[in-house]
């Protein structure tokens, strides 16, 4: 297996160009797995761990945060928790505490699994994947166009991913996930919120419910439309209850070895009930973030 | 780009316990077989070679990591950690103290990597990074009570099941006094 060791962004997409098969390592918490199994033999891995700038995050003119590809968990947590607190929220669920050192969103986000803890709150907060290659340049591809199959995404063979891009929150956002235990468990299903009082909207991700993480636009819509942003009154029950079984119906879960689509429908409807009315008590409270 | 490391073996220089180690390698090689059977240091344990059990934790540039998880050819230069470079000299460091005195564990399997977690909660601790149980997250420095620290060595698995005795060293170590 050639290593190719690339120490700045130009030479990483020259070597991706020249090697469209190299598998890309970061974190290396999934490529190390597949490696171990021999269940995937590379012909080449991509070291991106000399790529400086992937691991640092900066402040853009346009006001959103630009996160590198390999910022990993711990440092999101640790020095982004309060500006991107669902993403946060998301990434303190991933593994372990030693594999939320390692692992990094721009690794969630070149896995594609459907289950993946990153994607719901990324396409909840609008978030916009950076991605690049050394014959067509720049491309930004909004989440929700990013996944595109079990495992797949838009990312072109010869494309790297430089960074993730999105406005710190304006208001409160949840993350809520369902799985076995505390530690180290794929989600069954799990579901991210955030509202954005500004334009009197909602967000929201589903994850592990469908081929791909999704957006619940009907129960974006709906919800949207019966939430009293300027009064602040409280939330109606039943509206929360209809946004939960909107989200539901969004998904389009299968059965497998850690839960039925049956049961993942119920858990949807129950998490996205339960993430509305948490954000919103935020916002009544005054609150631009939920329990960061 | 080093060219030069694009063969299928590669020399990987690394600091291991205070000591520049070479050895050429398959580029394939984890850090953890890298350790164990190029380095002879048997410490860290294979468990599972998934990043499920922890038995492999070493630190790695201070930080905790699955040392089977690690691909050792990306870790050049690295300043690795495990637990024979956790004692000074015939002076156990204070967490193995910890661990003989409050029982924490049975068959040992385990240990070496509870150990380095256990190194690294307490750097994360005094460095303020919260925990997804921890309630005040403005707080400088994290109160290590039981919970946080079982929250915070949830990515290391002991099948003996000795988790009160762990979790009552670590508290001790962390100047909690015992939890029993
Ligand atoms: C024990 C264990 C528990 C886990 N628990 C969770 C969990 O709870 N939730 C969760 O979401 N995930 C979990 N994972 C999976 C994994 O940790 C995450 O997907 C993590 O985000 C991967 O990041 P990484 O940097 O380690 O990726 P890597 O392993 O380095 O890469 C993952 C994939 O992305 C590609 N890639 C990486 N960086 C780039 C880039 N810049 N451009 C293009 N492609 C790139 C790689 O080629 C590879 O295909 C777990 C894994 C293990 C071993
Ligand atoms: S052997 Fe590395 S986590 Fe189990
Ligand atoms: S002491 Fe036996 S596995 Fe922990």
């Amino acid at each position: 297996m050639e290593f190719l060791r690339p120490t700045s962004w130009g030479e990483a997409l020259a070597a991706k160009a020249d090697a469209p098969g190299a598998v890309p390592i970061a974190g290396g918490t999934d490529v190390m797995v597949e490696l171990n199994f021999d269940k995937h033999r590379p012909e080449a891995l991509l070291d991106l761990n000399r790529v400086g700038e992937l691991a640092t995050w900066s402040e853009e003119e346009d006001g959103r945060l630009r996160v590198g590809a390999a910022v990993p968990y711990a440092r999101i947590i640790g020095e982004l928790g309060g500006r991107l607190p669902g993403l946060a929220m998301a990434a303190r669920t991933v593994g372990s505490p030693q594999i939320r050192n390692r692992g990094t969103v721009g690794g969630n986000l070149g896995a594609a699994s459907p289950a993946g803890d990153s994607h719901p709150p990324l396409l909840a907060a609008d978030a916009e994947i950076e991605v690049e290659s050394a014959a067509r340049g720049t491309r930004m591809i909004p989440a929700g166009e990013f996944y595109t199959g079990v495992k797949r995404s838009a990312l072109a063979p010869d494309e790297l991913i430089r960074a993730f891009h999105v406005r710190p929150a304006e208001g409160p956002q949840q993350f809520s996930k369902i799985g076995t235990r505390n530690a180290m468990v794929i989600a069954v299903c799990s579901f991210g919120l955030a509202l954005h009082p500004s334009d009197q909207r909602i967000g929201t991700g589903i994850g592990s419910a469908a081929p791909t993480p999704r957006r619940a636009f009907e129960a974006e819509e709906y919800a949207a439309g019966e939430l009293d942003w300027a009064g602040r009154s409280p939330l109606d029950e039943r509206v929360a209850r209809r946004f939960g079984e909107l989200a539901a119906r969004a998904a389009a879960p299968i059965d497998d070895v850690r839960g039925t689509a049956e049961y993942r429908l119920h858990a949807l409807s129950v998490m996205a009930r339960r993430t509305l009315t948490w954000a919103w008590k935020d916002y009544l409270n005054g609150g631009a973030t939920a329990c960061a | 780009m080093e060219r030069g490391e694009t063969a299928v073996r590669a020399e990987i220089a690394l600091r291991v316990n205070g000591e520049e180690r070479r050895v050429v390698a398959d580029t394939r090689t984890s850090l953890l077989d890298l350790l164990r059977e190029r380095l002879g240091l048997t410490g860290s344990k294979k468990g599972c070679d998934h990043g499920q059990c922890g038995a492999c934790t070493v630190l790695v540039d201070g930080r905790r990591v699955n040392a089977c998880l690690a691909l050792a050819v990306a870790h050049q230069g690295a300043d690795v950690v495990t637990v024979e470079g956790l004692a000074d000299g015939d002076e156990p460091h204070p967490l193995q103290r910890a661990f003989v005195e409050n029982d924490a564990f049975q068959c040992g399997y385990c240990t070496p990597g509870q150990l380095c977690s256990a190194v690294g909660v307490l750097a994360e601790a005094a460095r303020g990074w919260p925990s997804h149980v921890t309630a005040d997250l403005a707080a400088d420095g994290v109160e290590l009570d039981e919970a946080e620290i079982r929250e915070r060595m949830s990515g290391n698995i002991c099948r003996c099941g000795a988790y009160p005795g762990i979790v009552a060293a670590i508290r001790e170590a962390a100047g909690g006094g015992t939890a029993r």
